[in-house]
């Protein structure tokens, strides 16, 4: 499966998706205008990949900073990766961003999956 | 030329450190909000209020977007955006037009949003969220919400009477610096 290899911008996350190295992972800002159009394609590969998933899959987010049209779509990409058989979400916060942990907390709250919080 | 004076003493009077008027796309969005970041990384801001009037910078300065899409003159695309400085806060302030026909329906909104706690807030977050389909323009109902949650105070608005069509809609947000 090709992996995904998007480099981040000032308003766009860094986005790997690569199978075959086991790294799945989002990073940086999520500020775009349109998010749904920036997330299709990630949203495509993960829909690809559950049907023929790794054993083991850690889903990597560090985010520094996300709006609210990039809160749905992440809510969506978890909403992806929810049905694939040990899948585990990482979710890092910046120590002390206590907005941004809360935003973890409560995407837990709306997906079955395990999270594990941390700092950095 | 007296209105260049009047114009930089209205913004000092009101402590303003920056203020954007004119058209509004993503372009100008990461522009405003990198000067807006150099601002605040210079006056050396804590770490957690910088990444709220960020976080409401964002949802505000995209709200104009979207909205400025719909208006049809483009007289009436124009906008205000405004940062204030004061001891104990920082209050972003935006000002676009809106039909009056619309006035109603924002206004329920952002008075519900006024009614509600922390808690409820977090609620009716989570609701929009899961059940809120993304408008074609994008934005999924989420945005006031998010904003006063990171505010943590009452969102602030009023509605000028322009003509039979439009109103000048302002809007502000308090983010308090002292809140320790």
């Amino acid at each position: 499966m090709k992996a995904i290899e998007i480099k981040g911008t000032e308003d766009t996350p860094t986005i790997l998706l690569d199978k075959a190295a086991g790294t799945f992972e989002l990073s940086g800002r999520s500020l775009p205008e349109d998010a749904a159009e920036f997330y299709h394609p990630v949203l495509q590969w993960l829909t690809e990949y559950a049907t023929n998933p790794n054993p083991a899959t850690e889903l990597t987010i560090k985010l520094e900073y996300f709006n609210t049209a990039s809160s749905k779509l992440l809510l969506d990409v978890l909403g992806k990766v929810e049905p694939i058989q040990g899948v585990k979400v990482t979710w890092y916060y910046f120590s002390g961003d206590d907005d941004m942990q809360e935003a973890g907390e409560e995407f837990a709250e709306l997906i079955e999956v395990p999270f594990e919080f941390k700092t950095y | 030329m007296k209105h260049v004076y009047l114009i930089h003493k209205t913004m000092s009077e009101h402590n303003l450190i920056l203020v954007y008027e004119g058209e509004f796309t993503q372009e100008i969005t990461k522009s405003v909000l990198s000067m807006a970041e150099k601002n605040l990384d210079s006056i050396g801001e804590e770490q957690n209020i910088k990444r709220k009037v960020f976080n409401v910078m964002v949802e505000c300065l995209q709200n104009i977007c979207k909205h400025a899409d719909s208006m049809k003159r483009e007289e009436e695309r124009r906008a205000i955006f405004m940062i204030g400085k004061e001891n104990d806060s920082y209050e972003i302030t935006s000002g676009n037009y809106i039909l009056n026909t619309s006035i109603e329906g924002l206004k329920a909104k952002l008075e519900q949003i006024n009614n509600l706690d922390k808690e409820g807030l977090k609620t009716l977050y989570k609701d929009l969220i899961k059940t809120s389909e993304l408008s074609e323009k994008g934005g999924a109902g989420l945005g006031f919400v998010d904003i006063a949650r990171k505010s943590g105070q009452k969102l602030e608005f009023d509605f000028e009477p322009v003509n039979d069509e439009n109103s000048f809609f302002s809007f502000k947000t308090k983010i308090i610096r002292s809140n320790d």
